[in-house]
């Protein structure tokens, strides 16, 4: 397979196993060309890319500017924050606006689930959704699935746990998709306020003991407390979530096996993993936000080819 | 259309060791030449010359690199491409670089070659090298310096280079498409 099956990426659920091995594949290129003394290529030179963020973001948005640029597209930047957003403009109407501007394609981010699959159906460019509400977050997704075949070699049959706010996050559900195409076993754990009913449905196992869930895996993702989107309480105290379900060095040196640590950042240094297991050898925190530019630049590249189809 | 063989076996290697010894002439002991192949197939040419320049130079290191091309390429929403790896674990600032490739046909890869090379620095000179030169079928002004055969082909014929390392065999086939 040399092409993707889709023509945007809205999500890991519109993958098949194929296309994700294809951006893994193509990322490891692009990984390699990143390192270069000259770090650009011109593959996307007649392309212009709006990035449309929403909802706030630092780490993606970077990244996927970053990305942009290393493949020497156009980019225009926009944010919710100081646009007629405000104003009362909708979503596809400003959209429109830009498109007709001659823009190819658009990364948004956007605090509605779906806002991206909606905006598909309407507009004539490539999407690429960078984080629809609690929906998905495919690009993380598939920089956490790179990161985790480059330090362990593969995905089939690695055991992997996401702990945390499984309930608000994006990243969770596009891990859970993303991983389980690619054959890997996948639990999730954490409060159980903070599990999504329905979660086993997908196949996944929930572990309310942060222990037996750590015993059991190869690679820790540790999810973020989503407090911006928490509307009610869903835990007594930040306090004793650390304690239940906080990642520190004691709990990660006493267990059986050495375990990768991730985290998508933003990290909160002390609530769900403490400084020295974020800065520890088992972590990769750092490689996954170096993987998530080539991981983008993969991703961009594979869509603009399918331009010409 | 039968393939119609038009070098293989022992010719197709009096044709790479012709080539090396025309590369001795001007580089002399390669202590500031480096090979480049190109990806996909250009490489095993490449390969080939650094080891029998190598068995040659009696075992002076011959540095030879391989470059992939597709993010350069100027057809690259015209069809469906996978990169390749690029492996280039030396410097090619100011040294003398032997760019090499199977066949040379429109002169479009050369071209994105050239560009992709230059990530890597900027080389005091550069030549190429092919096996096989397509004449008269060049969309751009590029020519080889060194060059194993040249055949008059036309543009419905598909020239084929295969290599004992993948295809099992030495030989090149001309045939229509």
């Amino acid at each position: 397979m040399s092409h993707l099956s889709v023509n945007h990426l809205l999500g890991i659920k519109q993958l098949n196993k194929n296309d994700i091995e294809l951006i893994l594949n193509t990322a490891q290129n692009f990984k390699e060309v990143i390192n270069r003394p000259i770090k650009k290529v011109p593959s996307l030179r007649d392309l212009t890319v709006a990035n449309l963020f929403f909802e706030n973001s630092t780490r993606t948005r970077l990244s996927f500017e970053l990305a942009q640029k290393r493949l020497s597209a156009d980019v225009v930047n926009f944010s919710a924050s100081n646009s007629s957003v405000k104003k009362g403009e909708t979503l596809v109407d400003t959209v429109n606006n830009i498109l007709a501007m001659k823009v190819d394609m658009v990364v948004m981010r956007h605090a509605s689930p779906g806002a991206a699959i909606f905006l598909a159906k309407r507009v004539n460019a490539k999407i690429i959704n960078a984080g629809d509400g609690a929906h998905e977050h495919p690009t993380q997704a598939l920089l956490d699935a790179f990161s985790i075949q480059e330090k362990l070699g593969s995905i089939k049959g690695k055991k992997i746990v996401i702990v945390g706010d499984i309930l608000h996050s994006r990243v969770a559900l596009s891990n859970i998709f993303c991983l389980q195409k690619l054959g890997a076993h996948v639990k999730v754990c954490g409060p159980q306020t903070l599990i999504p009913k329905f979660i086993t449905s997908l196949g996944v196992e929930v572990e309310s003991d942060l222990r037996k869930a750590l015993e059991w895996c190869d690679v820790a993702n540790m999810l973020r407390i989503q407090l911006e989107r928490q509307d009610i309480k869903y835990f007594p105290t930040l306090r004793e979530y650390t304690m239940m379900y906080g990642l520190n060095k004691e709990i990660l040196d006493s267990l059986s096996k050495k375990i990768v640590v991730m985290h998508p950042g933003p990290i909160n240094r002390g609530v769900e993993i403490t400084s020295d297991v974020a800065d520890s050898q088992q972590s990769i925190i750092l490689d996954q936000v170096e993987n998530g530019v080539a991981v983008r630049m993969a991703v961009m590249f594979l869509l603009a080819g399918r331009q010409g189809n | 259309m039968q393939a119609k063989i038009i070098l293989e076996k022992n010719k197709f290697d009096i044709t790479i060791k012709r080539l090396c010894h025309q590369l001795i002439e001007v580089h002399n002991d390669f202590s500031n030449t480096v090979i480049i192949g190109l990806q996909p197939r250009g490489i095993y040419l490449a390969r080939r010359i650094q080891k029998e320049l190598q068995s040659i130079l009696k075992n002076k290191t011959v540095h030879c690199g391989e470059l992939d091309i597709t993010f350069y390429r100027d057809d690259f929403r015209k069809k469906e491409l996978i990169p390749n790896r690029t492996n280039i674990d030396f410097i090619i600032e100011d040294k003398n670089v032997i760019l090499v490739d199977d066949v040379l046909f429109t002169g479009r890869t050369i071209r994105a070659g050239l560009d992709a090379m230059l990530a890597f620095g900027r080389p005091n000179d550069v030549e190429l090298l092919v096996l096989v030169d397509r004449r008269l079928s060049r969309h751009v002004p590029i020519q080889a310096k060194y060059i194993g055969m040249t055949i008059d082909s036309i543009t419905t014929q598909n020239v084929k280079v295969e290599w004992k390392e993948i295809d099992g065999k030495d030989k090149i086939t001309l045939k229509d498409k």
